[in-house]
């Protein structure tokens, strides 16, 4: 191993600085590394290790000497390496540059159907009250959507729910058909489960009329059921201005005035204010200021007592209301066929 | 029902504006669907009195007509040819708003010179009144109309449109609905008080009434009127009969129509010459009668219609339409009246058998009430005697054979608090029931006792005695409250939840949830479905489609997603991925269809590049797959995909979607013969999952593994084996390796370097162990056991 005399120091020193100031790349940096301060390879490793083989006598100053050379070296090093580090990150910025304002990588984007998203809201108002979902069937009898609700054959409340029977025959009879209403559900649930009741039932009907902007075939609909002791009209009031505050702003409220459905008594048709002109009249509320919503009532004791309830001690409400209907108000469209063109251009607004 | 106000007046005061009054009537008691107003003309339009005619100098067909208004007179040029001297007319004074004669629009009339004479006003014709099309002559008016008044006081109706409930047949009557403004306003009703001479022997001596079927007619009475002299009914008359929306024919008919729009009773008269064996038998009809009735048309009837028989054959169809042959003529001089309940569901089913429906038996299908029948007879006998001359015999026959006693019940102010929740004082409950006709009187401590009137057979229970008093009294005082109690039992809808959540899957995967029709085609359905299967089990079918197009209770959704896809592809230019939820209806014996919940989804369309353009490539099959597998990825479900062929997809395309050996679904590229029977022309892939069986193996209540915090050995492994050999059973001999816990394909490859007829496979592997490091030899060892298993389970070699 030669030992270089301590002047020989000061040359290699010169000599490192002077490469390294050279040094423009990563590369380049770590070509320079291996050759100065590389185990095996590199020269001022060398003349470290170069140490053990000195006299004994030199070997202080010579130590001294070699190992302020390694730090200074080093340090230089260190700092060199992160000043090309800098000049990357200054580079990129300055050259890298891209344009922001460019799209990104598109991810296809899909949308629940309108109806799908009204229901899910209408959902949650009455779910937030403490209500359960019951789904129930389509295809119904004649028996749970006609007669259990105080509707028999040939009464002419079965004019207000045009109907598509099924062409199935059971002694000259037809008796079973497209439900025209969520209401069969009040029977089917009832008939399951003792009170309380709070169930809300969405579901598909189907009413045999012409179509046109505001009227289609096929609708989906919720059904509202709660018996318990205790309940009341104001109850369904409260029940229903909590909805429409829910769905339509926490300004609006409800007005409930009189009707008749068989299965109920007494019977109210229910409004909300109208948020479009707030009462000043417009199209939507037929300048009446007043929006109709949904039909409701307090259960027929008749229908409880059909059930097996005893209508002294329990009573209930009920109410009937349409999606669409609903999600027309809320998005303000203008032809219900929409809902089942499921044009995309419709669909992808929602 | 047609409710023209002036009519109405007589029997109530009418002291609201008429939107405030139909505004309240809907509100407390059936909607005012419309206020129809006739002659809504101005002050400009008045009744003037023709002093006289002279020709005009300037022209022949034109004359000069002096008109008194009352406070001045106007002479002006008048072409109609009718016109004539002591004429009442209607006259437009200058400025008078009308509509133009000539062009049909609105104008403002102005003086104007004709043929040289400046004419300021006009007698005007039906036409310029808006009143008809007739513009041949002038409107010519009875000659008590008052000269010099309004023309909408003297002819102008305003009539009110009003629904009625189908369980208040007293709502069909113009006095009923006065009644409901009575209460509503605080008024009182004015009923017509009924008083006539009576001439000759009794009518019970006359003629004899027998009921044969008392539960499908009650009641039943017949008076009989002698000396009618028919003829046209008064002017009066004829107007509340148009403006109430019916034609007036003679006088013993209108009256007859007059008396049913005034209490909601519908009257038949007879010519009683007609009526042999001097007997009216209520009875069914027997097999093989036949009865022309009053529209001419000779009908058969049939067993269980009710009819109205002299002593040998029926001379009317009962509450249905008269016979043509006892129909009063001007030759009568006798009329047998007839006023009587009929059985309500009986009426309707008849007459919707005969597609009649009429005025009369759309109020006996709402179940008049019996005591109805004598008070509307005796209307009628009155007017008959004072409008068209006749002498009523004294006495009614009246057959009654059960007599309704009036209903009478106790309603406790606790059951109505219970039911309205909210107490409403006993002298306000009162005032507002006995306004409303009921006789009651409060009895301590807490009860009303109710005696309903006979008008009122809705009303049976303390329940309607509260919506009476809400109804009136309005709902603006109801409090809003909330349900409370005790808490109800709650009700798992998985099938629900899993629907919502595979919603919500396939929305986040990029695809649009549609929602279709039901009914369908069997046209469109034979397109998705092979014919055997509909032979075998034949779809429902609707009894009333509205078209061919909507007839079947779909058994597949197919072919409507198809339909819902051709058509967005026509407007759209990229990929078009849609789905929905929605149950098929497969019919079982003697129960109600079972409704098959399916998930059903379709893509087609062409890729999107970085941009988000469409680019040149159609999707494919892959990426319908990919929206599978992100939908049971979601759901922790692994499926297999096993070849499989299926009607209306492309074989080599299809896969059977399988989970734990159970065919759960399918998914495959549409048979292009298919699709172009939906009009799509391009390649779209469609796939369907039974929700009803993805129920059965989802994983309830899944346990937490911990995760292993030990570093994983990756290695790639690639092989090459029989193309037909599918990937899935390369990568499970892989995933049973020992230490394997992942094996992800990332490559297939066929061409330069892999036989003909042979596939490369390229699959990352991950080796790892739950509690320490492998070693290279574990990583190894295990490795060369798997590819020695796919060597010959496989066939496999190492590339
Ligand atoms: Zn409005």
């Amino acid at each position: 191993m030669t030992v270089l005399p301590v002047a020989e120091l000061e040359n290699l020193r010169v000599q490192a600085e002077q490469d390294l100031a050279q040094v423009t790349d990563d590369a380049a940096l770590e070509a320079w590394r291996i050759r100065y301060l590389s185990r095996g390879q590199g020269r001022i490793t060398a003349a470290v290790e170069a140490l053990r083989s000195i006299a004994a006598d030199q070997r202080r100053e010579y130590g001294q000497a070699v190992n302020a050379l390694k730090r200074a070296v080093e340090e230089q090093f260190t700092a060199r390496r992160e000043a090309l580090a800098r000049r990357r990150i200054e580079d990129t910025v300055q050259r890298g540059r891209i344009d922001v304002t460019l799209p990104g990588r598109p991810k296809p984007l899909g949308r629940l159907h309108p109806t799908t998203q009204t229901l899910r809201d209408m959902i949650a108002a009455f779910q937030e009250l403490g209500f359960n979902v019951a789904e129930g069937p389509e295809v119904e009898w004649d028996w749970y959507n006609f007669s259990k609700l105080r509707i028999p054959p040939d009464h002419p409340a079965r004019d207000m729910w045009d109907t598509f029977w099924v062409d199935v025959e059971h002694e000259g009879e037809r008796p079973m058909l497209l439900r025209t209403h969520t209401s069969p559900n009040q029977i089917r649930v009832m008939e399951r489960q003792e009170p309380p009741v709070r169930v809300l039932v969405p579901g598909r009907c189907y009413r045999f009329e012409a179509t046109d902007a505001t009227h289609e075939w096929m609708l989906t609909q919720v059904e509202l059921l709660a018996v318990d002791e205790g309940i009341s009209l104001a109850d369904l009031k409260g029940t229903l201005d909590h909805f429409a505050k829910r769905m339509f702003g926490p300004d609006r409220q409800v007005m409930l005035h009189h009707s008749y459905f068989p299965f109920v008594e007494p019977g109210v048709e229910v409004a909300v204010d109208c948020f479009l002109c707030r009462g000043d009249g417009c199209r939507t509320c037929k300048g009446s200021g007043w929006i109709e919503i949904l039909g409701a009532g307090m259960v027929h004791p008749e229908a409880l007592e059909g059930v097996g309830y005893d209508s002294r001690r329990y009573t209930g409400f009920a109410a009937g209301i349409g999606v669409e209907r609903i999600a027309m108000l809320r998005h303000g469209i203008d032809d219900i066929r929409e809902f089942y063109r499921n044009d995309i251009r419709f669909l992808e607004q929602f | 029902m047609k409710v023209p106000l002036k009519w109405l007046a007589e029997y109530v005061p009418l002291t609201l504006p008429v939107e405030s009054l139909a505004r309240k009537l809907t509100l407390g008691a059936a909607e005012v669907e419309e206020i129809i107003r006739t002659g809504a003309w101005d002050e400009k339009v008045r009744v003037g009195h023709v002093l006289h005619v002279e020709p005009h100098p300037n022209a022949d067909r034109l004359r000069l007509v002096t008109v008194d208004l009352g406070d001045r007179r106007q002479r002006v040029v008048c072409g109609a040819p009718n016109v004539a001297t002591g004429q009442r007319i209607a006259f437009g004074e200058e400025g008078a708003r009308l509509i133009s004669g000539k062009t049909g629009e609105s104008m403002v009339l102005k003086a104007a010179p004709v043929r040289g004479i400046v004419s300021a006003g006009m007698v005007l014709s039906e036409r310029e009144l808006g009143l008809s099309e007739a513009h041949e002559g002038i409107l010519v008016l009875p000659p008590d109309a008052p000269i010099g008044t309004p023309l909408r006081d003297y002819l102008g109706e305003t009539v009110l449109n009003m629904a009625a409930w189908s369980n208040r047949p007293d709502l069909f009557s113009i006095i009923g609905v006065a009644r409901e403004i009575a209460a509503l306003t605080g008024a009182h009703v004015r009923e017509p008080s009924i008083d006539y001479p009576t001439y000759g022997a009794p009518a019970d001596a006359r003629i004899r009434v027998t009921i044969d079927d008392p539960e499908l007619c009650p009641r039943y009475t017949a008076m009989l009127i002698d000396h009618v002299q028919v003829g046209p009914s008064p002017a009066w008359m004829q107007e509340r009969l148009a403006a109430a929306g019916m034609r007036p024919i003679n006088n013993v008919v209108d009256i007859t129509n007059y008396v049913m729009l005034e209490y909601g009773q519908p009257l038949h008269a007879f010519d009683a010459t007609k009526i042999g064996g001097n007997q009216i038998v209520v009875r069914r009809a027997r097999p093989d009668e036949r009865l022309t009735t009053l529209d001419g048309e000779d009908r058969e009837l049939t067993a269980g219609m009710l009819v109205i028989a002299d002593a040998s054959r029926p001379v009317a169809l009962a509450g249905v339409m008269g016979g043509l042959e006892s129909e009063v003529s001007e030759q009568t001089a006798s009329v047998l009246l007839e006023s009587a309940t009929f059985y309500g569901a009986s009426v309707r089913r008849t007459a919707a058998r005969l597609r009649m429906r009429s005025e009369a038996s759309m109020r006996f299908e709402k179940g008049l009430p019996p005591e109805l029948a004598p008070v509307a007879a005796r209307r009628a006998v009155q007017l008959l005697a004072e409008l068209a001359g006749g002498q009523p015999a004294p006495g009614m026959v009246d057959a009654y054979p059960n007599p309704h006693a009036p209903v009478t019940f106790i309603a406790s102010a606790e059951r109505l608090h219970r039911v309205l929740g909210i107490d409403i004082p006993a002298g306000r409950a009162l005032e507002v029931l006995r306004a409303l006709g009921f006789e009651v009187e409060w009895q301590p401590p807490d009860s009303y006792a109710v005696s309903v009137p006979y008008w009122r057979p809705d009303v049976r229970i303390a329940d309607d005695i509260a919506e009476e008093l809400i109804r009136i009294v309005g709902y603006d005082d109801l409090p809003s409250t909330t349900v409370h109690g005790r808490t109800p039992q709650a009700i798992p809808q998985p099938a629900r939840d899993l629907r919502e959540r595979v919603k919500d899957i396939l929305v986040e995967a990029g695809m649009h949830e549609i929602q279709t029709y039901a009914l369908v085609s069997l046209e469109q359905l034979q397109r998705v479905q092979p014919a055997e299967e509909l032979a075998l089990t034949p779809p429902l079918r609707v009894a009333n489609p509205m078209s061919a197009e909507r007839e079947l209770l779909r058994t597949s959704s197919r072919g409507s997603a198809l339909e819902i896809l051709a058509r967005n592809l026509r407007v759209q230019r990229g990929e078009v991925a849609l789905f929905e939820t929605s149950v098929t209806y497969q019919r079982r014996e003697g129960d109600l269809p079972e409704e098959r919940e399916t998930l059903t989804a379709v893509i087609g369309g062409r890729r999107l590049d970085r941009w988000g353009q469409p680019s040149d490539e159609p999707v494919d099959f892959f990426d319908a797959k990919g929206y599978a597998e992100a939908l049971f990825a979601h759901l922790h479900l692994r499926p297999s995909w096993e070849v499989t062929e299926e009607h209306g997809l492309l074989p080599g395309r299809t896969a059977a979607i399988r989970l734990g050996g159970q065919d759960v679904g399918v998914i495959g590229q549409v048979h292009p013969d298919t699709a172009a029977q939906f009009d799509i022309d391009s390649d779209c892939l469609l796939f369907e999952v039974r929700m009803d069986l993805l129920l059965q193996h989802l994983h309830t209540g899944r346990d937490y593994q911990p995760y292993s915090t030990v570093p994983a050995v990756q290695q790639d492994l690639a092989v090459i084996v029989d193309a037909a050999t599918p990937a899935h059973a390369v990568r499970a001999v892989i995933l049973a390796g020992k230490f394997v816990t992942s094996v992800r394909l990332f490559d297939e490859y066929r061409g330069p370097g892999v036989p003909e007829g042979r596939k490369s496979l390229a699959f990352a592997v991950a080796f790892q162990d739950r509690e320490r490091t492998l070693t290279e030899d574990e990583v190894s060892g295990s490795r060369r056991r798997i590819i020695a298993r796919l060597e010959r389970e496989l066939g496999a070699a190492l590339r």
